[in-house]
């Protein structure tokens, strides 16, 4: 069957625990590893807060959830988009989290299945943005129960919900996860069908 | 198995379809080969599509949905931002939420509809439901354009004194992205930012400090006097991540009050205790690999900022971080690469570079060897070569990383070679040398002919050897090496350089022999040349064909005077005699322009058009076997060849700007011995060179050392001496002397220490700043008292009859034609019908009663077309702004939705939804008039643009914004220039039969002939060629140089008009505007 194995939990900070993760091919590494000088393609340094953008994707590179706090075209998104999902994959998981990228920093981190990726600016904090990861990741977790990628996938709207009630023009918004949690299922209850994520997973039998 | 009932699934309705299409989609990752999913999507973006248009709102709702989904995997869903639009103005939150969502994702400054989201938004904002407001502050800070901020800034600040924290911190949060697209409304908003600092709610309060921080981290001047302020919250507060914006914000106000240094460390201090403690927390939750990956990361990054404070400690590491270079991890290198630029010294760069040449040796991958290469250059010529006491050495290291297979730098490794030789006068010899050399074995590199490849450095040594020839010993091979037909083989402009510099080359050969009196050697060399060169006089690049024919006749030439014995040398060696001088790039630019001089001025009237087009095509294209049978014999003889060494010496001596070869001041004191000491030929001889040709830079660093040790003595024995002569009876111990940077001399000097500047120059300006810089705009003195001009503009609500279509309005019109204006008699019928669009009365709903009427005639119809030579798709709008209101109208701008066909000309630099802004203001009762500029692709279609004019309206009572809607319509004859025409031209014209004809009869004129006939000309910018009773042909033509022709013929009671123009489009557009002015008559 061409059904997809149900897969590994995110776990409590599982990080890249599952005997499938052994070895990302070696794409072309370090495309990105020269830094050129701005082509005129790309915009003037963008007014945005400490974040630039926040993407999810899945080990073979599939995009999960993309946030951009910065006002870009889909054309440079996805050129974006393409080379740091690239650069990241080739990566092994022995690297650091955190590598240069043009004149931004890509903080990353592998859960489970999933790599949590975040372009911050120079200046900015590394570990904090690792920090902001990891939250996100818990409010994930205890929104979901024990989050894995397919959550995301099926209610990726919800995952948006909870990373602006998380984060606001890419600044953290709310730092206490219970508030974070409260809102959002204050504002859940506001929904009519109040649909559980658990019924997803039932309607297409994977329970 | 998948039968396709997925597929069925999303027609069958609403609920969870979006999970089929997500289930579809992973289920084709998995087995792509089974499904199309191409064909798959654009199937359910049909089915999208469909369901967009039902009216029932949650259908739409998922369908907006399931097209964010679509979205992020990479599918065009801008076409739906109107149907987004629709959701988000749902009234249920389920459907709302979903609207923003979609929205945040998919919108852009480039949005058009963006501009009809305002009201909606400011309806959520106001909702009492505080998640629709959280909603929609959530999905503005995504899509902000100047536009919503500019209208929306004072909802938001009133939202930042909301009741609910909840608001109250999305609220101040979005404020920063208001700031940066409108700087405007920084000053009145801060008052209340920063009692948000001291806000109850610990959320709340983090929200200002993160937006406080990244305000005063542009700009931190005008944030000093929120230190103490900031001061308080470090010591008191508790929250980690506030803390740490904090300090970030103090690392930025320190530089500018050294005083804050003092009183932050013992705060810091504690705090400090408390993140170690934290630290630990994070070793203990997190992977310990990754921990240690980044702390290895993190731990050259530190070290990269010791660095700066205390190099020695760092240093002392050196060997851990040249480890650190085999890590397997990129970032990891590369930050350690950073750092070893930083701590290279004069005693140990030649270890550093020894070590990372081993790593180049190894490195796989051309990109990372590059990097590393580009790493040794730079270190190497870091603060105008600083660290290098040998030159030798370094030029050899040049010379080694030539060998590199496949480096992109080849540019770099060139611009280093000259530069140094050029610089560096006692190493130009050796220079020489190893260019010599690298000539020799030029086919070792030329094999790589790829732009920027390695080749480039032949660039440089052909350079270096023709330049500096006198320096050269075996000239005869190098020349012969340049004239190889390999050479042909070469990037043009390598070839070019190649041509120029065997000939530099040649002239000091020949010189020498004539010295030496050897006439045949002498011949043999020319004669040489004279065989060699053809083969580049058929290079295919035009350059080196050019420069190559011009020294084969000039060597024919000299052939010729050699065989009547003429001695010629002299002459020859004079084409490239004074020498080169380094100059500092920025010379030219510092050089004072001198008084009365224009440099905007002619110098000479340029020639008339006409002119140059006759010649142009001549000169530039020739056939190239013209080119060849051409008869080159230069003809210089040894009078003219005087002549022209005179002018240009007189050219030279008045041109201020040629650098002379009388010696400069700053050359004089380079010269001073100290360099001439340096034994260059005993190095030369006592190095066997391993590799024939290719030196070994690793004998160099023993020879280095042994210097050192030479120079490290001479010292001792003079200080020796010196402490004798002193009778100094502390005598340290010799072996404890630890040798620093300073006491190791340079072996030779580098030119241009400060950088050669001209006489004259003005002193250093400072660099510019980026004028792209966003947070330029947000450098605002905050502690000035606001004035009255500055507040916010407040929307004022509209009455609901200002909605109404134009026809409820006829009584403005009777209001206007109280104040008549000479435009508006002379234009009254034409301009009636555009006022119904353009006017809009505005009343202040609260007050109850009219308060302020504004009104805007737009004088359309008058266009001054400009520049319709050059420029035929321009035309200028002239609109007239009037204020009938009692308020003062300031800071107006003029705004227009540009259409594919029609843009309004906006200032370099502004983006696409830019108003501008009307250069002036208008009190009460005045009329004033402004030009705008739009250009047009096509003008065979009438244009009609939407456009806002956007104001503040000042009176008593305050400052309110307002806004005025109008369209301008460009109509088909707006284009035409009423151009005279005679009438032989204009049967000519009718004839050439190359034009379109159509006709129109307006019945029910009862005006006279002649008053029709001046009607036409006057509207639509037609002349008339000839009348001839009720009978008249008119002509015009329009900007884009269509010719328009009529015959207007009037009958008993209606008017007949034939036209015939090269655009039929533009004719049929024409006849029914004029059908329209007729049959008003």
């Amino acid at each position: 069957s061409p059904r997809p194995a149900p897969p590994s939990r995110l776990g409590p900070w599982g990080g890249c625990c599952s005997p499938s993760c052994a070895r990302a091919p070696r794409a072309r590494a370090g495309a990105s590893r020269q830094r050129p000088p701005r082509s005129p393609l790309l915009p003037p340094p963008s007014p945005a807060g400490t974040m630039q953008f926040m993407l999810l994707f899945s080990r073979q590179g599939k995009l999960r959830l993309q946030k951009w706090y910065v006002p870009l075209s889909d054309k440079e998104k996805k050129k974006i988009t393409r080379e740091l999902v690239q650069t990241v994959l080739a990566r092994k998981p022995k690297m650091c989290s955190f590598l240069e990228w043009r004149d931004l920093k890509i903080v990353y981190k592998r859960y489970a299945s999933l790599y949590f990726c975040c372009a911050i600016e120079d200046q900015d904090n590394e570990l904090i943005t690792l920090e902001i990861i990891h939250r996100y990741v818990e409010l994930l977790d205890k929104y979901f129960g024990s989050v894995c990628e397919l959550d995301i996938i099926f209610n990726f709207e919800k995952a948006y919900f909870i990373l602006d009630e998380f984060l606001l023009g890419g600044e953290v918004q709310e730092t206490s996860k219970k508030n974070v949690l409260k809102a959002i299922e204050q504002a859940d209850l506001l929904q009519e069908e109040a649909e559980t994520p658990r019924s997803v997973l039932e309607e297409i039998g994977l329970t | 198995m998948y039968d396709g009932g997925f597929q069925n699934g999303i027609l069958n309705g609403v609920g969870g379809s979006i999970k089929k299409i997500v289930v579809h989609v992973t289920e084709y990752e998995n087995n792509n080969f089974l499904f199309p999913q191409a064909k798959y999507i654009s199937q359910c973006i049909d089915e999208i599509k469909q369901e967009l248009k039902q009216d029932n709102i949650a259908v739409k709702a998922n369908a907006v949905c399931k097209l964010t989904y679509l979205q992020m995997l990479g599918y065009d869903i801008s076409w739906a931002a109107f149907n987004i639009i629709e959701v988000m103005s749902a009234s249920k939150f389920t459907f709302k939420r979903i609207g923003y969502l979609a929205a945040s994702q998919c919108f852009h400054e480039g949005t058009d509809v963006i501009m009809l989201t305002t009201n909606q938004i400011r309806k959520d904002l106001s909702s009492p439901n505080q998640y629709d407001t959280g909603v929609a502050l959530t999905g503005l800070s995504c899509f902000v354009t100047p536009d919503l901020a500019r209208d929306l800034a004072n909802d938001i600040m009133t939202l930042m004194s909301h009741t609910k924290p909840y608001i109250r911190k999305k609220a101040v949060l979005i404020m920063y992205k208001v700031f940066l697209k409108y700087p405007e409304s920084l000053r009145p908003a801060f008052p209340r930012l920063k009692e948000k600092l001291e806000d109850p709610d610990p959320g709340v309060q983090s929200a200002a400090v993160n937006v406080i921080c990244e305000l005063a981290r542009r700009n931190p001047k005008n944030y000093l006097s929120l230190a103490p302020l900031f001061f308080k919250l470090m010591t008191s507060s508790t929250n980690n991540w506030v803390l740490i914006k904090i300090i970030k914000l103090f690392g930025a106000l320190t530089p500018l009050e050294p005083r804050l240094g003092k009183k932050l460390i013992e705060p810091l201090t504690n705090l400090i205790h408390r993140f170690i403690a934290s630290g630990n927390f994070w070793l203990q939750t997190s992977k310990v690999k990754i921990v240690i990956g980044a702390a290895l990361y993190l731990g050259l990054l530190a070290m990269s900022k010791i660095l700066k404070t205390h190099p020695k400690s760092v240093q002392s590491h050196k060997d851990l971080i040249l480890q650190c270079l085999d890590d397997k991890d990129e970032s990891i290198r590369l930050r350690a690469l950073d750092l070893l630029y930083g701590m290279v010294s004069k005693k140990n760069l030649m270890e550093i570079v020894k070590k990372l040449m081993i790593h180049v040796d190894k490195a796989e991958g051309t990109t990372y060897r590059d990097e590393l290469l580009t790493k040794i250059i730079d270190i190497c010529s870091q603060s105008n070569y600083q660290y290098i006491t040998n030159f030798e050495w370094y030029i050899s290291i040049l010379v080694e990383l030539t060998r590199l297979e496949g480096t992109r730098h080849g540019h770099l490794i060139a611009a280093q070679m000259l530069d140094v030789a050029i610089r560096v006068k006692a190493i130009r010899k050796f220079a020489v040398s190893q260019m010599a050399m690298l000539l020799d074995n030029a086919h070792l590199i030329a094999s790589n002919t790829q732009r920027n490849g390695i080749c480039e450095v032949l660039y440089a040594a052909a350079w270096i050897c023709g330049e500096f020839s006198e320096h050269l010993e075996e000239s005869n091979q190098t020349l012969e090496a340049m004239l190889r037909p390999k050479v042909t083989t070469l990037p043009g402009h390598i070839q070019a350089v190649y041509v120029q510099n065997m000939v530099k080359l040649y002239a000091s050969i020949l010189q020498q022999k004539e010295q030496d009196g050897e006439k045949e050697a002498a011949q043999e060399i020319t004669q040489l040349m004279i065989d060699r060169l053809p083969q580049f006089v058929q290079s295919a690049d035009l350059e080196v064909q050019e420069r190559a024919s011009c020294i084969l006749q000039l060597i024919k030439y000299i052939q010729k005077l050699q065989i009547k014995e003429v001695p010629v040398a002299e002459e020859v060696i004079a084409l490239f005699a004074g020498e080169l001088n380094p100059v500092a790039p920025k010379a030219q630019k510092k050089v004072p322009v001198p008084e009365g001089l224009d440099l905007d001025a002619w110098i000479n009237e340029p020639p008339s058009d006409s002119e140059s087009e006759d010649e142009k095509p001549k000169t530039i294209f020739h056939d190239e076997e013209q080119r060849h049978s051409r008869h080159r014999q230069p003809e210089i003889d040894e009078e003219e060849l005087a002549r022209r060494r005179e002018v240009r010496k007189q050219e030279q001596a008045n041109n201020p700007f040629y650098i002379k070869s009388s010696p400069s001041p700053q050359k004089q004191y380079q010269d001073t011995p100290g360099v001439e000491h340096i034994p260059v030929v005993q190095i030369d001889l006592s190095v066997p060179l391993k590799v024939p040709g290719m030196p070994m830079s690793d004998q160099y660093v023993k020879l280095e050392e042994e210097r050192r040790h030479k120079q490290k003595l001479e010292k001792d024995k003079k200080k020796k001496k010196q402490k004798k002569e002193k009778k100094g009876k502390h005598r340290r111990h010799n072996s404890l002397h630890t040798e620093s940077d300073e006491d190791i001399a340079p072996a030779q000097h580098v030119d241009i220490i400060t950088e050669e500047m001209p006489e004259n120059a003005l002193p250093s300006d400072e660099d510019d700043k980026d004028p792209n810089d966003p947070y330029k705009a947000l450098d605002i003195d905050l502690d000035k008292p606001l004035a009255d001009s500055e507040k916010l503009p407040v929307q004022s609500h509209r009455n609901a009859e200002n909605l109404k279509s134009p026809d409820t309005e006829a009584p403005l019109v009777g209001k206007k034609s109280k104040k008549p204006k000479k435009k508006e008699k002379k234009h009254k019928e034409k301009e009636r019908e555009r006022e119904k669009k353009k006017e809009r009365e505005k009343k202040v709903a609260e007050e109850g009663k009219k308060v302020n009427i504004y009104e805007m005639s737009c004088v359309s119809n008058t266009y001054d077309i400009q520049g319709n030579l050059q420029n035929d798709s321009q035309v200028t709008v002239s609109v007239i702004f009037e204020n009938k209101s009692t308020s003062f109208l300031k800071s107006m701008e003029l705004n227009v939705l540009d259409s594919l066909n029609a843009k309004m000309l906006r200032p370099e630099g502004s983006l696409v939804h830019d108003g501008i802004p009307v250069p002036f203001q208008l009190p009460p009762g005045i009329s004033n008039e402004a030009q705008f500029v739009f250009t047009l692709q096509s003008i065979v279609m009438a244009q009609k643009l939407k456009g806002t004019l956007s104001f503040i309206v000042k009176n008593d009572d305050g400052s309110t914004h307002e806004k005025i809607d109008f369209k301008l319509h460009f109509s088909c004859a707006s284009y035409l220039i009423t151009t005279p025409c005679y009438s032989d031209a204009f049967a000519k014209l009718l004839e050439s039969g190359d034009l379109h004809m159509s006709s129109i009869k307006v019945d029910g004129i009862s005006i006279s002939f002649q008053h029709l006939l001046a009607k036409i000309c006057f509207y639509h910018h037609f002349s008339v060629v000839e009348r001839v009773d009720s009978c008249a042909s008119m002509y015009s033509r329009s900007i884009q140089g269509h010719h328009v022709c009529l015959l207007v013929k009037k009958g008993e009671n209606s008017v007949s008009v034939d036209g015939k123009c090269n655009d039929s489009t533009l004719l049929s557009n024409l006849l029914d505007e004029m059908k329209e002015t007729l049959s008003k008559c």
